[in-house]
């Protein structure tokens, strides 16, 4: 019963939230819309929100000594994340089936194991750091711990779904995923997609003003 | 009729465009932006993240404008903010925040967060949450045309002065002339040799200029105070006056938010372009040195830095001019650590330096200068904001650095032509 529904009408609910739940965030920033700046640029804004865009994923020189620690684990959590969710054999596999029709290579089993671990540390670390650092202390949110419970619980249920523990784990996986889709639109990990707007305004703004962001 | 805290809390509300949208659904909380202020890092005090100064329009965001927060209101959840709240803010974004922008050049999502500062800025004012330093600055300005109260007459007789001092020719009124040049009060009473300085070198290079005994008062308390209305008005008799003047280019002088007001901001305060083209003095004075119209002689010999204004280089992207410009009679110019868009600001810009209540806190802050220059060895520092210049003074005396000399770039310029 639980693994029908997971797989079938909770699936399909999860989904559509997600896909039109981003959609309709996005929407909601760009009907606001931004009033012409009417100052007259030194550069084009253009380039300014595309090179914003790229050099956001490195920390400033002068500030890098400083967040090393959170760069470091900010990059293990995200990469091997990415890395899980698209080379882990189960996850192409069901994308082939349910999504694209199409699959590609996956990554050997011992891959997965690192990418896991590495996942696992970065996450671990960050979330470490954000109860006990005075700043993220304050400013964090339950809505920030929310969301990182919700994708350790998806990492953890997929390492042992993966291992075969027992079949209804893969079943709790799903149950899982589909909470964080669900949970996704409406919650802080939207950073994930917003980031690219709030680069490119910045990085407009102070691109026609001739800084590099 | 409206309550103050009603009033504030429809000004933030009105505050949420697209930008604060983006913004505050992106911020993961990370904490970064912290690394980079200069009031979290000499204070050590977690309040003055600079992302926590913003959470007064987050908390309106997060009410009106997520599922989460109309559902909590509709449940009759949500916490509506509170007059503490507001005084609380205020202390922490007027005494706690120059507007340096240091934080937004290294938030890793992109978010600018003097932006949302600034707007934060507009609620408390609208509430009436105003340190008074700023408040009266504001009245006078509004009065007077200058935050320190100069009026027509004072201008007119410092002018003379000058002429007579200085034996130099300063044209007032000039219709038709190409240049008009705004000043701040600092620079009539404390730093006339910046006047001076600008006869000197427009007379050299054959320029025809003037200042305006109207309005010459480039500085805009409205804007340091978060006040669109009053900075609106300030604005607009200026370039009334520049428009009735009919000169071509207008000059913002050495003042940093002066000339991201004039440059950036104000066409889009007052909703039009502006007949007439903006350029800060640095501009200039490197435009001159470029078409050879600026002849050096002589040089400067003593062991420099340059300080750089906040709304000059990070804000403003005047970087490369001042380089060029102490490059050709500094031999012995170094950089400080982290300089150009980068910089460490000297913690008076925002209005910090017009709140008398916040002046042990920005006396602290001014520990990061302190050990720029230590580091440097430097006996002049040279920088081209009066702002900048009457707090770095403060803070070198407050040190007993006094040994080290301030000095504007425009005048050590002039001190050094053919
Ligand atoms: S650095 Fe940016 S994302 Fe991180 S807490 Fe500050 S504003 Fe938010
Ligand atoms: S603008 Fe400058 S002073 Fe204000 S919060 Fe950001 S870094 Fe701190």
């Amino acid at each position: 019963m639980f693994e029908q529904l997971v797989d079938g009408i909770l699936w399909d609910i999860a989904l559509v939230v997600f896909f039109v739940g981003i959609i309709w965030r996005i929407i909601d920033v760009l009907r606001r819309g931004k009033r012409q700046d009417l100052s007259v640029p030194r550069n084009s804004g253009v380039p300014g929100a595309i090179m914003a865009n790229i050099r956001g994923f490195f920390p400033r020189r002068e500030i890098a000594p400083r967040v090393r620690m959170k760069v470091i684990a900010g990059y293990m959590f995200h990469v091997g994340l990415l890395i899980l969710l698209f080379f882990a054999a189960p996850h192409i596999k069901f994308i082939e089936e349910h999504i694209t029709g199409f699959g590609w290579t996956a990554m050997p089993y011992w891959a997965f194991l690192v990418s896991a671990q590495v996942a696992f540390a970065g996450l671990i670390l960050l979330w470490i750091h954000r109860l006990l650092h005075p700043v993220t202390q304050l400013i964090s949110r339950r809505d920030d711990h929310i969301g990182a419970i919700l994708v350790f619980l998806v990492m953890l249920t997929g390492c042992m779904a993966l291992a075969e523990i027992s079949s209804e784990l893969r079943v709790f996986h799903r149950f899982t995923v589909e909470l964080l889709m669900i949970y996704f639109p409406f919650s802080a990990l939207m950073h994930a997609i917003m980031f690219v707007p709030s680069r490119a305004y910045s990085g407009a703004m102070f691109g026609r003003r001739g800084v590099d962001l | 009729m409206s309550t103050p805290l009603e009033r504030g809390v429809e000004t933030l509300k009105a505050q949420v465009d697209a930008r604060v949208e983006s913004y505050f659904s992106s911020c993961t909380g990370c904490g970064v932006c912290a690394e980079a202020c200069l009031f979290y890092l000499e204070s050590g005090d977690p309040r003055y993240t600079p992302i926590y100064k913003t959470e007064p329009l987050r908390k309106v965001w997060k009410n009106e404008h997520t599922v989460w927060g109309k559902l909590a209101a509709g449940m009759g959840l949500s916490k509506p903010i509170t007059e503490n709240d507001l005084s609380d803010w205020e202390e922490l974004v007027y005494d706690g925040c120059s507007m340096c922008s240091r934080c937004s050049m290294v938030c890793p999502v992109g978010i600018d967060i003097a932006y949302l500062i600034r707007k934060v800025k507009e609620g408390l004012a609208a509430a009436g949450f105003v340190p008074e330093g700023l408040q009266i600055a504001g009245e006078r300005a509004l009065q007077f045309g200058s935050p320190m109260g100069l009026t027509e007459k004072s201008l007119r007789n410092a002018i003379a002065a000058l002429e007579k001092e200085e034996g130099v020719s300063i044209p007032i009124d000039v219709e038709g002339a190409e240049y008009l040049c705004m000043l701040s009060s600092a620079e009539v009473v404390m730093y006339s040799e910046y006047i001076t300085a600008l006869s000197k070198i427009f007379s050299a290079a054959g320029i025809s200029w003037t200042l305006s005994s109207k309005y010459f008062e480039a500085t805009n308390t409205g804007v340091q105070k978060g006040d669109s209305g009053l900075a609106r008005q300030l604005l607009e008799r200026l370039v009334d006056v520049a428009t009735e003047l009919k000169i071509k280019t207008l000059i913002s002088p050495e003042c940093g938010h002066a000339y991201t007001t004039f440059r950036w901001d104000g066409p889009n305060i007052l909703g039009r372009e502006f007949p007439f083209k903006v350029v800060h003095i640095l501009e200039l004075l490197d435009q001159l040195r470029a078409d050879g119209k600026l002849k050096i002689s002589g040089s400067f010999d003593e062991r420099l830095t340059y300080h750089d204004p906040c709304n000059i280089c990070r804000r403003g992207g005047v970087l490369a001019q001042p380089r060029h410009l102490l490059n050709q009679f500094a031999p012995n110019f170094v950089e400080m650590d982290e300089c150009g868009e980068m910089n460490w600001c000297c913690g008076g810009g925002g209005g910090v330096s017009s709140n008398e209540r916040a002046e042990p806190l920005r006396l602290k802050v001014f520990d990061i200068k302190k050990r720029q220059l230590d580091a440097l060895n430097v006996s002049t520092l040279v920088t081209s904001c009066s702002n900048c210049r009457t707090m770095l003074e403060e803070g070198l005396e407050h040190n007993e650095m006094e040994d080290i000399e301030v000095i504007g770039l425009t005048e050590l310029l002039a001190d050094h032509l053919e």
